[in-house]
């Protein structure tokens, strides 16, 4: 009885995400890859196997440029290739620390601290009980196991809506769920065609929509006016991107009655839970997005409908 | 090896690196970066007699070589504290000072008191110096008779080291050091955030939800070390220097102003081992120099 319990705890801290250890790690970049203009893939890797980490949780990286900045930069894990021991960060160049880190070269170093956060709800857990407190350590890692009794397809496929840059968690969380049954659709929006990214590495994990604002590929509009919506009812929507986009994606979720996840960005100093710089007002008060988030159900943030 | 002993009041530190209030969070946040038994103290975040939500969001922003918070001493308070947070402390082995807050000298002796019963928490250091709070805080700090008034209320409530944390926007730091000091305070610790601003020129307003904001980083180091300096000179009582500290070097320039002991903020959030980092940067230096105990540099300029 004893041992059974014992065990039962063992096993509850090592699928809680607040259990993932973090490191400070200095990786070193195998390719940076430019799409498009202003955006860049960078991959990194180091001897050692890369640590555990999970869809929807960030890196902070240090940006060693001569212009500073003193601040870490915050970051989304956009994909974990165990094969090839790489975590690729998917960055959109915009200020000093992004511009320096799309200058980087193969064989440069970079001081990354994570996995930080806590991501998305994994496939087969209840939506709602919140990212975090049972998401399971392997997903998208141990492709299958025990997938068959829990995909989570029961109340309807899993829909990922990414918005710009944003959508850099959800290829990390459509092949977890894939890997573990349960194939997600994937609604990717952008203000152009050349600000859709990595379209194709999608498509390996799911059926793939379209929205640009100019209507040069997909449907022209914002994610929320796709065709897709008024056709199928999902199961769960998760969501990445700009705020007033996610705004609008959790507003249809809602109306709908649908499980809904955002993966929020507040400015953030620490990472850890520390500063309490990048808080967000919820129904348990103000809750760190860089340690309680950054993904929260809507149903935990005060936004209004 | 050096010998890295400090005392500040009744309180012995293995080293003289501390963790300033509010950015270290608990200690349990660096768990996987540091062993936090190895750091000479830690300074937990603001506690305050009632809970606190602080400030909205956005509460931070970057600046060259720092940045600005407005936190506004976001806390459970202290009951909570004691009950949930300070059980969990102990088995880390770690040194644990309590940084308390209020918006009165009733509230801060209230709270002070009730840290007093802990017996794992030596010394606490009293916050007169919180640029974000409007009730409390920095009024206090910068008068003479309002600091004074303070610390006279919680004295009488607490018994172990009382460590005072002064404003750098005042005119005249060392006159607030010299009356926090005749009505008993242990040490002085220097020095909190300055007072500052950031706009956002897209949107034409301020960045910070309350306006302003306190600035820490590098980029307040000079001003930290010149008040430290002329502390160290009007009072006996130990000072601790902080502002702006990210190196070893950073902390032996506060040592020889005349800091006993150092705090390290900001350059928690760049690098989560840095308080390591400067305690074997410390005494790599004094080896190198030949010292035998960071006693050796304490006050040593001129």
């Amino acid at each position: 009885m004893f041992e059974e319990k014992n065990e039962r705890h063992r096993i509850k801290s090592i699928m809680n995400m607040d259990e993932l250890r973090k490191y400070m790690l200095n990786l070193r970049v195998s390719s940076v890859e430019r799409l498009h203009e202003r955006y860049v893939l960078v991959k990194l890797t180091q001897q050692e196997p890369l640590p555990p980490m999970l869809p929807g949780q960030f890196v902070e990286v240090r940006i060693d440029g001569p212009q500073g900045p003193l601040l870490r930069r915050p970051i989304s894990v956009n994909f974990v290739d165990r094969e090839r021991n790489e975590l690729w960060l998917l960055v959109a160049v915009v200020g000093n620390g992004t511009r320096w880190l799309a200058a980087l070269t193969a064989g440069d170093v970079v001081n990354v601290v994570g996995p930080l956060g806590h991501g998305f709800t994994p496939a087969g857990e209840t939506a709602g009980t919140a990212a975090g407190e049972t998401a399971g350590t392997t997903a998208g890692e141990t492709a299958g196991t025990a997938a068959g009794e829990t995909a989570g397809t029961a109340g309807g496929r899993w829909l990922l809506v990414g918005g710009g840059v944003g959508v850099a968690p959800l290829l990390f969380q459509g092949a977890a769920l894939r890997a573990r049954g349960c194939e997600p659709v994937f609604l990717l929006g952008a203000r152009t065609q050349k600000d859709l990214l990595m379209v194709d590495a999608f498509r390996r994990y799911g059926e793939v929509f379209v929205t640009t604002e100019d209507g040069s590929e997909g449907e022209r509009g914002f994610v929320t006016q796709h065709s897709l919506l008024g056709r199928e009812r999902f199961g769960m929507i998760q969501t990445c991107g700009p705020t007033p986009m996610m705004k609008a994606v959790a507003r249809y979720a809602y109306s709908q009655g649908i499980e809904c996840e955002v993966s929020l960005e507040n400015m953030m100093a620490c990472g850890l839970g520390a500063c309490l710089c990048c808080v967000e007002k919820t129904t348990e008060g103000n809750l760190c997005v860089c340690k309680e988030g950054p993904v929260f159900n809507i149903k935990k943030l005060l936004w209004q409908f | 090896m050096a010998n890295l002993n400090v005392t500040i009041g009744n309180l012995r530190l293995k080293n003289p690196v501390m963790t300033a209030s509010g950015t270290f969070g608990y200690g349990l946040e660096f768990q996987d970066f540091v062993p936090l038994d190895g750091i000479g103290a830690i300074i937990v975040k603001g506690t305050t007699l009632k809970a606190r939500e602080g400030n909205d969001y956005p509460r931070m922003a970057e600046t060259t070589g720092g940045m600005l918070n407005c936190v506004g001493l976001q806390n459970k308070g202290v009951d909570y504290f004691c009950k949930h947070i300070y059980p969990q402390l102990l088995p880390t082995g770690g040194t644990y000072v309590v940084n308390v807050s209020g918006s009165s000298p009733e509230d801060y002796a209230e709270c002070a008191a009730r840290v007093d019963a802990l017996d794992g928490i030596p010394a606490i250091e009293l916050n007169i110096s919180c640029p974000n709070v409007k009730d409390g805080g920095m009024a206090f700090g910068v008068t003479t008779k309002g600091a004074s008034a303070v610390v006279r209320a919680v004295r009488e409530r607490y018994h172990k080291t009382l460590i005072v944390k002064l404003s750098p926007n005042v005119t005249d730091i060392s006159e607030i050091a010299r009356a926090v000091e005749s009505e008993g305070a242990d040490a002085v610790s220097l020095i909190n955030t300055l007072m500052g601003m950031a706009v956002d020129i897209e949107r034409r307003r301020r960045v910070l939800s309350i306006g302003t904001g306190g600035l820490s980083g590098p980029a307040v180091k000079p001003v930290a070390l010149r008040m430290v300096y002329q502390v160290a000179r009007a009072v006996k009582i130990p000072v601790v220097g902080l502002g702006g500290i990210m190196t070893a070097e950073d902390a032996i320039e506060f040592l020889m102003c005349g800091a006993t002991a150092i705090e390290i903020g900001t350059a928690n959030f760049v690098d989560p081992t840095v308080t390591i980092r400067v305690r074997d940067g410390v005494n790599e230096w004094l080896d190198r120099h030949g010292c035998s105990s960071v006693q050796d540099i304490i006050g040593t300029i001129e």
